[in-house]
């Protein structure tokens, strides 16, 4: 579905992804893990068109995603909950979740995915009307994630869902990260939290300032020595 | 109390005028965190379209006021232009003070274009008066203008502020004014929404030279200057980038400077602008209704 090759990207003077590919199939979670700073959310601005890359392809079930602009791209099927949620903070968690379906003419359809919405995160429900700059992180995180769905996408790009989150909201985002992905969504996960991440997904790379160092099916990963040590703590 | 009821009215009709020019500033002010200098000549703009429509439609045989819509028209155009021209190529690779720069410069070209084109300047033109009669309630004499300026200026501030709330364009301006990468992932164009706002704001600017020019019938090449401080003073009062803060700032300068022109001395009022404007920013530096929503991340 999603397929990188040979991607290059420069951060102002900073070389930030050098080269890399990476592919993401139908149904698949894949997860993309690796130390701060290793062009992880650079990688997935590239894929958005929030920053140009310089060189290399980035191709959406073919559609060459550096050719249509950034804010056409959702229309692709392709959502992205950004690193830090982002959320509408003057606007209520309602106004939010609609202007994840802005590119919907069909207000049946609103309605219909914003009741989805609310069937995943009921608490979102509860606080419709509230200011989403009030919310909680973890509140933020859950409205950010809905706000992706509103669209109904077949892919949706995860950055750093657990940033910020105690312990407990963690589990709670990743549990629902994989009834996502049993519900049929394409994910591609960008993890600092790598244990959390390789325990959920089916394939992962390992990031390594700007080049993929690893890659291979999530189990193998976890139980890879390098990885263990780096990545997991052990 | 006659002349208390005089001073109200002319202070609303003033502070409706500036309200409408101040709604401008505040809206691209929240969008791109610029302040529009060239806003203010929005209205010079504004007043020439009309003195040269106006005739032109009476001499059509329609009324006057109908001059408002090639205003509105060519000042957003102006609107756009400058955004397009200027604003936007500087703001890809310039930073803040280049933006504030190019729009102080933006005003002056706006000025000095209108006062090397023969048709148009430099000397003060009378465009034909309009809603000139008057009614006389109460032993208070109203100008047809002034009720028209402040009933076309209270529809106008809440049909916005529906607008801004409740229309798919409205509330990608706001997205927009909140985070523009985000309202980009939501699919929101945010080129389009920025000339969309600019648009807007300099048509408004045409509805307030219509208001303004007859109750003074003069138009001239720096009229903009001095009504767009007011207006720019009235923004920052409310609260630049609240949409409700640049009406109530407005309405409160336009009755402050009637206040002091009727009871204190005419050539006091900007001392009482200025003085309001320093005290309420020291009490709240954001203005009256600016924005302090935390963030909790």
């Amino acid at each position: 579905m999603l397929e990188i090759k040979d991607l290059h990207v420069f951060y102002g003077a900073i070389h930030a992804l050098k080269g890399i590919s990476l592919t993401v199939a139908d149904g698949e979670l894949v997860s993309l893990i690796g130390a701060n700073g290793a062009g992880k959310t650079t990688t997935l601005h590239a894929i958005s068109g929030l920053l140009p890359a310089a060189s290399g392809s980035i191709l959406l079930d073919g559609t060459d995603l550096q050719k249509v602009p950034a804010n056409t791209i959702i229309g692709l099927g392709m959502a992205h909950v950004p690193e830090g949620r982002h959320v509408f903070a003057r606007m209520t968690v309602e106004e939010n979740l609609r202007m994840g379906a802005y590119i919907l003419r069909d207000q049946k359809r609103i309605s219909e995915n914003l009741e989805r919405v609310y069937g995943h995160f009921p608490r979102l429900k509860e606080r419709r009307r509230q200011l989403a700059g009030t919310l909680s992180g973890g509140e933020q995180q859950m409205l950010s994630t809905g706000r992706a769905l509103m669209t109904d996408p077949k892919i949706v790009l995860m950055d750093e869902p657990s940033m910020g989150l105690s312990p407990l909201l963690v589990k709670e985002i990743f549990s629902i990260i994989q009834e996502l992905h049993k519900s049929g969504i394409t994910i591609l996960l960008v993890e600092q939290n790598a244990k959390m991440a390789l325990a959920v997904s089916d394939r992962a790379y390992v990031l390594e300032t700007g080049t993929i160092s690893m890659e291979g099916p999530a189990a193998e990963l976890a139980a890879d020595d390098r990885v263990r040590k780096a990545y997991l703590g052990a | 109390m006659i002349t208390f009821i005089q001073f109200l009215i002319t202070g609303l009709r003033l502070g409706s005028v500036y309200a409408l020019i101040a709604l401008g500033y505040t809206m691209v002010y929240g969008i791109i965190k610029l302040i529009n200098f060239a806003h203010g000549d929005f209205i010079m703009v504004g007043g020439y379209t009309l003195f040269f429509t106006i005739p032109l439609l009476m001499g059509m045989g329609l009324p006057g006021w109908l001059a408002v819509i090639p205003a509105i028209v060519i000042c957003a155009c102006v609107g756009v232009l400058v955004e397009l021209l200027a604003y936007r190529p500087v703001r890809r690779t310039g930073n803040s003070l280049t933006c504030l720069i190019t729009a102080i410069a933006m005003s002056f070209v706006l000025e000095n274009l209108a006062q090397a084109i023969p048709a148009i300047g430099p000397d003060p033109r009378v465009p034909y008066t309009l809603f000139a009669d008057t009614i006389s309630v109460g032993g208070v004499s109203i100008s047809h203008a002034t009720i028209i300026t402040i009933a076309v200026s209270a529809v106008i501030m809440v049909a916005l502020y529906l607008f801004t709330q409740k229309a798919r364009i409205g509330c990608a301006m706001r997205c927009v004014s909140e985070d523009k990468s985000a309202s980009t992932l939501m699919g929101i164009n945010v080129n389009h929404t920025i000339l969309i706002t600019f648009a807007i704001g300099a048509g408004l600017a045409a509805v307030a030279a219509l208001m303004y020019v007859s109750q003074y019938p003069r138009v001239y090449t720096t009229m903009g200057a001095t009504l767009g401080i007011y207006a720019f003073v009235a923004a920052v009062l409310g609260g630049i980038g609240s949409l409700p803060g640049a009406m109530l700032g407005g309405l409160l300068i336009g009755i402050v400077q009637s206040g002091a022109n009727t009871y204190i001395s005419s050539s006091m009022s900007d001392t009482f602008v200025y003085l309001i404007l320093i005290v309420v920013l020291m009490l709240r530096p954001a203005g009256i209704l600016g924005k302090n929503v935390g963030e909790k991340v």
